[in-house]
């Protein structure tokens, strides 16, 4: 489709970028104390384009200015997911006490920016798209993880983003130019094409690159061995941006990893649903292996953990080698799979943040020390608290579960190849039983009772019981959540 | 030079070299600098694959682009250098280790 064509489909990027620019100018004319204004500005206008993207997830998949970006049901259903937990996470910014000495109109200005990078990223389909989508995302958040300018731990952890992020970016670049120089073109179509009328002689050259260009893919979704930002960096951003960060980038990441899997290596076959190696690549088995060493290694550094908030950082490691699983598998189930789990990982997982933030507010720490005694101090926090670790871990009848029901589903459907995923998958969950149930442990039976009850003020409380809810009744009924999952299922394909 | 090869040579070294600088240099800056070589390596053989193989100006737009984009990744990580500076007191990446490793 033409540019100018493509603008009517391009509607929900436009308003972002409209609503950014009004976050910007609004901010311009607004005291310090006023600033958490910026952010009802955000949020209106990220409702809008949340409406205006279901509005257009019913057109039928196509590309638009010039083979850059595709439009289909599966970047509409990722746009929503962006969009929802942005959402929550700019609610929780306004009850955030670490921010509370900053202007927070960039906070929420960048945020805005954030989205718009997330959103290219879920619907690029060309590699020079891909890069600055990916580089707009990372630059932004390099920013918001140092945004507490008088914190040296903030500083901290902005200078090891910004070391690694350029890093890794740097690699993933330089395999994509290899690609280009291998293939002659920069679109995933006329790549994969290429790609499958090349002759052998050229795999070692396209293994070397593809693992370079894995290096970018890694970083943004912290998988091994291109985690090592992601405690550093966890620990010390706000707690909102940790929140945000494990979220909303994971999702984009994951969308665009599938895309780009799905599209190169899959020829027409491999697109009816068998796996991704149908070049003589050994992808499945390098996925696989880095899956199964990426939560392994998330899990058993987590047991270790003494802060709270760097336990969070490597589980979140490990679910992204849970929903790793699923990769090698490229069947449509697995996408269907990685897309059911995301979904409940936003609520859960945001829902740990949010108690770890309303914690932080009242006790000014972040340690198992300060979670001492809480299930009886904080009744709600900690039965709740209870909840979100029981989904994280993965037990009925809690939404985690469902996420991980179908992944596993999807690996024992997939033949005797993978069986060796799932039962790595199931000893990785019963090693994260333990340090979950140890905050819980720590809650309910360390400390002293004390008879006065103390609840979290009532913002916090609202945003944790709207986490809590999905959570829990997610688990309990799913079906509107798989049959939405199953209509978002279309790509745009080329098939050669 | 009208052979593709020399220039991938050069690329690669360039590569190599800002990985080695990546790896081994504990002044912010420098790791920046290091980080710059590989973007320029990557740039330049997106010119070259785009000069030689008959291709068309894609190489060259990517180019542009990630010049663009380097140097905004720059100025963010030079503010946040300028920062740490000011309140630790050194730009050493091994000094800046409040957080447990």
């Amino acid at each position: 489709m033409t540019n100018f064509q493509s603008l009517e489909f391009f509607v929900p990027e436009l308003i972002l970028v409209i609503t950014i620019l009004a976050a910007l100018i609004t901010d311009l004319f607004l005291k310090k104390s006023k600033t958490d204004l910026i952010g009802w500005v955000l949020c209106i206008g990220l409702v809008i384009v949340g409406l205006s993207v279901l509005n257009l997830s019913s057109v039928p998949a196509t590309t638009l200015f010039s083979d850059a970006i595709v439009i289909d049901p599966f970047s509409s259903f990722m746009k929503i997911v962006i969009i929802i937990s942005t959402l929550l996470v700019i609610a929780a910014s306004w009850a955030n006490k670490e921010l509370e000495n900053y202007r927070k109109g960039e906070y929420f200005t960048i945020m805005g920016i954030m989205v718009l990078g997330l959103f290219l990223m879920t619907s690029s389909v060309d590699i020079i798209m891909l890069y600055v989508s990916i580089e707009v995302v990372s630059i932004m958040s390099f920013i918001l993880a140092a945004y507490l300018k008088l914190d040296t731990r903030s500083n901290e952890a902005g200078l090891k983003y910004v070391i690694y992020g350029a890093f890794s970016s740097g690699v993933m670049l330089f395999g994509l130019s290899i690609v280009y120089g291998l293939t002659g073109s920069t679109s995933y179509f006329d790549i994969q094409e290429s790609i499958f009328s090349m002759d052998s002689s050229a795999n070692p050259a396209l293994i070397m690159a593809l693992l370079m260009i894995f290096a970018g893919f890694g970083y943004k979704i912290s998988s091994v061995p291109f985690h090592f930002w992601t405690p550093d960096v966890y620990e010390g951003s706000p707690t909102t941006i940790t929140a945000y960060l494990s979220v909303a980038p994971k999702a984009a990441g994951f969308a665009m990893i599938i895309r780009f899997f799905h599209q190169i290596f899959s020829d027409s076959i491999a697109l009816a649903g068998t796996a991704i190696g149908s070049t003589d690549l050994p992808w499945p088995e390098i996925i696989g292996v880095l899956a199964v060493v990426t939560m392994t290694m998330g899990n058993l550094v987590a047991i270790q953990q003494n802060s709270i908030k760097r336990m969070l950082a490597y589980s979140s490691i490990a679910h992204a080698g849970y929903m790793m699983l699923a990769l090698p598998v490229l069947s449509m189930e697995a996408i269907e799979s990685i897309m059911i789990y995301l979904f409940v990982y936003v609520f859960m997982n945001l829902g740990a943040f949010f108690i770890v933030i309303t914690v932080k507010n009242k006790t000014g720490g972040e340690t198992f020390d300060d979670y001492q005694g809480l299930g009886w101090k904080m009744p709600v926090v900690g039965s709740l608290m209870t909840l979100f670790m029981l989904s994280l871990t993965g037990l009925p009848p809690t939404a985690g579960f469902v996420g991980k029901l179908y992944i596993f589903k999807t690996l024992v459907g997939a033949g005797s190849d993978f069986l060796w995923l799932v039962v790595a998958g199931g000893i990785n969950s019963v090693i994260s039983l333990y340090y979950y149930f140890h905050v819980v442990k720590v809650m309910f039976l360390g400390g002293e009772r004390s008879d006065t009850l103390s609840y979290p003020p009532s913002l916090m409380f609202g945003l944790i019981v709207f986490t809590a809810i999905p959570s829990l009744l997610l688990g309990l009924y799913w079906n509107p959540l798989a049959s939405w999952v199953k209509d978002s299922l279309v790509f745009y394909t080329q098939t050669m | 030079m009208n052979n593709i090869d020399s220039y991938l040579f050069i690329s690669s070294m360039l590569f190599c070299l800002g990985l080695f600088g990546v790896i081994t240099r504990r002044n912010a800056i420098a790791v920046l600098m290091g980080v710059e070589l590989i973007l320029n390596a990557a740039n330049i053989n997106f010119i070259a694959f785009s000069k030689f193989n008959g291709m068309n100006l894609d190489g060259h737009i990517f180019g542009l682009l990630v010049i663009v984009l380097a140097a905004a990744e720059a100025a963010v990580a030079l503010a946040i250098i300028i920062n740490i500076y000011n309140n630790m007191n050194t730009i050493n990446v091994d000094e800046a280790a409040e957080l447990k490793r």
